[in-house]
C-alpha cells in the first residue's frame, strides 16, 4: 500500500512538471498567438481586435507568477484555450472528439498485439526450435522492419483500392451521423480494421519475440528445472512457474507502450486520415494551432504517466519482491 | 523393497557434452550402488562431473549433455527407459533432489505453501487443498521453520531458510533417495551445521537413502558411511568412511585430499595442497588422468589407465595398487 501511495505521489509531481514545462516553453519562443493570428488577417485587424484576441488566448502583459496561476487555474477548469484551426471552438472539445478515436483504435490495436504477440512468444519458447519457432520470427520481424505507414499505404493499395474490400479512410462512413446505434458500431469497426491490421502487424513481432527470449532464459532458471523435477503438470509448469515469471520485463515494455498510444500512431492516422489526436497534431503543426498544439503534447504526457502508473499497479499485482519496494523483508 | 534391493545402481555410466570440438566426457564409466538406509558421499573437486552425475540420475540433464553409456537403475527400474508421464510420476515420488542452488530453487512469485501443496498434489491428485495445505505445515515443521511462514514469497525468508523449503520439498513424498548436491555450500558454517544436524536426524526417522554430493571432504566423511572420490570424471576409490581416518591405503588423490584437511587439534596445524590443477576435460592426460599431478606416478601411469582394482573394503582405480599385488 506504501508503494502504491508513493507511485501516486509521483504521478501527481511529475504531471506537475508537464503542466510546467508546457507553460515556459512557448513563453520563451518568440512572438505570441495573437500576432500570428493578426498576420493571418494581413492587416484587417484593428488594435482593438488583436487586444480582445490577446484576452482570448490568454495572452497579457501580467507577471509571470500571476499568469502561471492563471493557467493552472485554467487546466483545472477546463479552460485550456481556444483553437485557431477550427477557431473559435475551445481545444478541450477538439481533444474531447479525437481522443477516444485514438484511444479506441491504438489502444485496442496494441493491446490485442501485446497479448497475441505474449502468447505465441510462449508457445514457440515452450516448443523451441518447433515448426512454428523456425517460422514465426522470421516472419513478423521481416513485417516489423517495414515502417507502419508504408504498411499502411500497402494495405489501403491492395485491400482499398485494388480489392475494394476495406475503406480507405476515416472513422466510420460519411452516410451515418455519429450515433450510439448498431449500423455506426459496425461501421466504426469497418474503418478500424485496415489501421488496426497495420499497428498489429507492425508491433506483433517485438512482443512475440521479447517474450520467447524472456521464456527460454526463465525455463533454464532453477526454479523451473526444480519444478519440472518435482513433477508439476507441463501445463502448470508453463504458465504458474515460467511465463508468470517471464513475464514480468512484458510489462515494463508494455508501459512504455502503452504511453506511446496517443503518440505513436501519428502517420498511420495520417494515412487513413484517422480523425485521431495523431491526426489533429499534424492539423494543428500545419496550421500554427499554438493552443492545441500544446495541448496534445500535454494530453501525450499525461497519457504516458498515467500508463506508467498503471502498469506500476499491475506489477504490484504480479511480483511480489515489488511489494516491499525492492529492499527484502 | 527387500532390504538387498539397491536403491540407486549406477553401471559404466557415461555422460557427455556435446561442443563445437566432439564429445566431452564429463562422467566416465562411473559404477556405485546406493543401499536402502544408506548415506553414500560424493566428493571431488568443481568440474570433476558431481553434479553433472546427479542431474542424470534425475534425468534432468539439459541441453548438450546426455547419457552416452551405461544404465542408471532406482529401485531397480531404468529411469531412462520410463516414458514421459512415467517419469513425472516417479520422480519425487521415489528418489528427489536437493539444487546446489537452492537459493535460485524457488519461484520468486509464488509463495511457499503454493510450491509444497504443488509438490503434493501433482502426485497425490487426490489429495484436497486444505489437506495439502496442513502436510506443507507438518513439513515445514519437520525442517524447523514457523508454519507462519507459509504465506512467504521466498525473498523474505533468509539463505539458510530457503534451503531448509528446498529440503522440505525433497523430502514431501518421502522417496527412497534423495541426492543432495552441494546443498549447504552457499551457506554459512553455523547455519550450515544446525541444517545439517537436523537432515540427519530426519534421515534417522525417515530412513530414505542419501547421495551427498560435496566438495566439502571432512563434511561427507562425518555424515556418510561409505565415500566415492571422483576424479576428472571417474570414480578413482570408493572406501568406507570409516577407513579414511588414516592417510595411508589410499589413491593418491584421496591422500592428498586428506592431508589438505586441517587437524585444528594437532599442535602444529600442517596443510598440504595437491599440486596443479584439475585436468580439462577436452584433453585428458593419457593413462590415468592424475598422473601429471600424482607425487608418486611411475612409468604404467603415464601409458595406461588403471584398472579397477578391489581392495579390504572397497576399490581403487590406482597402479600402485596392482604392484601391490603382484608383490
Amino acid at each position: 500500500m506504501r508503494y502504491l501511495l508513493n507511485r501516486f505521489l509521483f504521478l501527481i509531481l511529475s504531471l506537475w512538471a508537464a503542466v510546467t514545462i508546457n507553460f515556459v516553453l512557448p513563453r520563451m519562443m518568440p512572438g505570441n498567438p495573437a500576432g500570428i493570428m493578426f498576420a493571418k488577417f494581413q492587416g484587417k485587424l484593428t488594435p482593438s481586435a488583436i487586444k480582445a484576441l490577446e484576452a482570448a488566448f490568454g495572452f497579457n502583459h501580467k507577471p509571470m507568477i500571476v499568469q502561471y496561476v492563471d493557467y493552472v487555474k485554467g487546466l483545472l477548469t477546463g479552460h485550456w484555450g481556444l483553437s485557431f484551426t477550427y477557431f473559435p471552438t475551445p481545444v478541450t472539445s477538439v481533444i474531447g472528439s479525437s481522443l477516444p478515436w485514438t484511444l479506441g483504435l491504438v489502444g485496442l490495436s496494441t493491446i490485442i498485439s501485446v497479448i497475441v504477440g505474449t502468447a505465441l512468444g510462449i508457445l514457440i519458447a515452450w516448443r523451441r526450435a518447433g515448426l512454428l519457432d523456425s517460422i514465426l520470427p522470421t516472419t513478423l520481424m521481416f513485417l516489423q522492419s517495414m515502417p507502419a505507414f508504408w504498411v499502411a499505404f500497402m494495405l489501403v493499395y491492395i485491400f482499398g483500392f485494388m480489392l475494394s474490400w476495406f475503406p480507405m479512410s476515416h472513422a466510420y462512413s460519411d452516410m451515418l451521423t455519429l450515433a450510439p446505434t448498431i449500423p455506426v458500431a459496425f461501421s466504426v469497426l469497418y474503418h478500424a480494421v485496415l489501421p488496426g491490421v497495420t499497428i498489429f502487424l507492425t508491433s506483433l513481432s517485438g512482443w512475440m519475440i521479447g517474450m520467447r527470449n524472456n521464456m527460454i532464459n526463465t525455463l533454464g532458471d532453477d526454479y523451473v528445472v526444480f519444478a519440472e523435477a518435482k513433477g508439476v503438470p507441463a501445463k502448470r509448469l508453463m504458465f504458474t512457474y515460467a511465463a508468470r515469471n517471464a513475464i514480468l520485463p512484458q510489462v515494463t515494455s508494455f508501459a512504455i507502450a502503452l504511453g506511446n498510444v496517443v503518440s505513436g500512431s501519428i502517420l498511420v492516422e495520417d494515412v487513413f486520415s484517422y480523425p485521431g489526436i495523431g491526426y489533429q497534431l499534424v492539423t494543428a503543426v500545419t496550421n500554427e494551432d499554438y493552443p492545441l498544439i500544446q495541448s496534445t503534447f500535454l494530453i501525450i504526457a499525461a497519457a504516458v504517466l498515467f500508463a506508467n502508473f498503471l502498469v506500476d499497479v499491475l506489477l504490484v499485482r504480479l511480483d511480489p519482491r515489488v511489494r516491499t519496494g525492492g529492499a527484502g523483508a | 523393497m527387500p532390504e538387498h534391493t539397491p536403491v540407486l545402481e549406477l553401471s559404466h555410466v557415461s555422460v557427455a557434452y556435446r561442443t563445437a570440438a566432439g564429445p566431452v566426457q564429463a562422467v566416465n564409466d562411473v559404477s556405485l550402488v546406493v543401499m536402502p538406509n544408506e548415506i553414500v558421499g560424493l566428493v571431488g573437486e568443481s568440474g570433476s562431473g558431481k553434479s553433472t552425475m546427479a542431474y542424470a540420475i534425475m534425468r534432468l540433464l539439459r541441453g548438450n549433455a546426455y547419457v552416452s553409456g551405461g544404465s542408471i537403475r532406482v529401485l531397480g527400474r531404468d529411469v531412462y527407459a520410463m516414458g514421459r508421464q512415467e517419469l513425472r510420476k516417479f520422480r519425487w515420488r521415489h528418489m528427489s533432489m536437493v539444487f546446489q542452488s537452492a537459493m535460485s530453487a524457488l519461484n520468486p512469485v509464488i509463495t511457499v505453501e503454493t510450491q509444497l501443496v504443488d509438490t503434493l498434489r501433482s502426485h497425490l491428485p487426490n489429495m484436497s487443498v486444505s489437506e495439502a495445505k496442513d502436510r506443507a505445515a507438518n513439513l515445514l515443521e519437520l525442517v524447523r521453520i514457523d508454519p507462519v511462514n507459509l504465506k512467504s514469497y521466498p525473498h523474505q525468508l533468509s539463505g539458510g531458510m530457503r534451503q531448509r523449503v528446498v529440503i522440505a520439498i525433497a523430502i514431501a513424498l518421502e522417496p527412497e533417495l534423495v541426492i543432495m548436491d552441494e546443498p549447504t555450500t552457499a551457506l554459512d558454517v553455523v547455519v550450515q551445521r544446525s541444517i545439517l544436524d537436523r537432515l540427519q536426524e530426519i534421515q534417522a526417522d525417515k530412513r530414505f537413502s542419501v547421495l551427498f554430493i560435496s566438495h566439502d571432504f571432512s563434511l561427507v566423511s562425518e555424515l556418510s558411511s561409505r565415500m566415492a572420490i571422483m576424479y576428472a570424471g571417474r570414480i578413482v576409490e570408493e572406501a568406507p568412511a570409516s577407513s579414511l581416518s588414516s592417510i595411508e591405503g589410499h589413491h593418491p588423490y584421496t591422500e592428498g585430499l586428506l592431508r589438505a584437511i586441517p587437524k585444528l587439534t594437532a599442535d602444529e596445524i600442517t596443510i598440504k595442497g595437491i599440486k596443479g590443477h584439475p585436468p580439462d576435460l577436452v584433453d585428458l592426460p593419457v593413462g590415468c588422468a592424475f598422473h601429471p599431478r600424482c607425487p608418486r606416478a611411475y612409468e604404467p601411469c603415464r601409458l595406461f589407465r588403471p584398472e579397477i582394482l578391489a581392495t579390504e573394503s572397497g576399490r581403487v582405480e590406482c597402479h600402485l595398487f596392482a604392484e601391490k599385488e603382484v608383490l
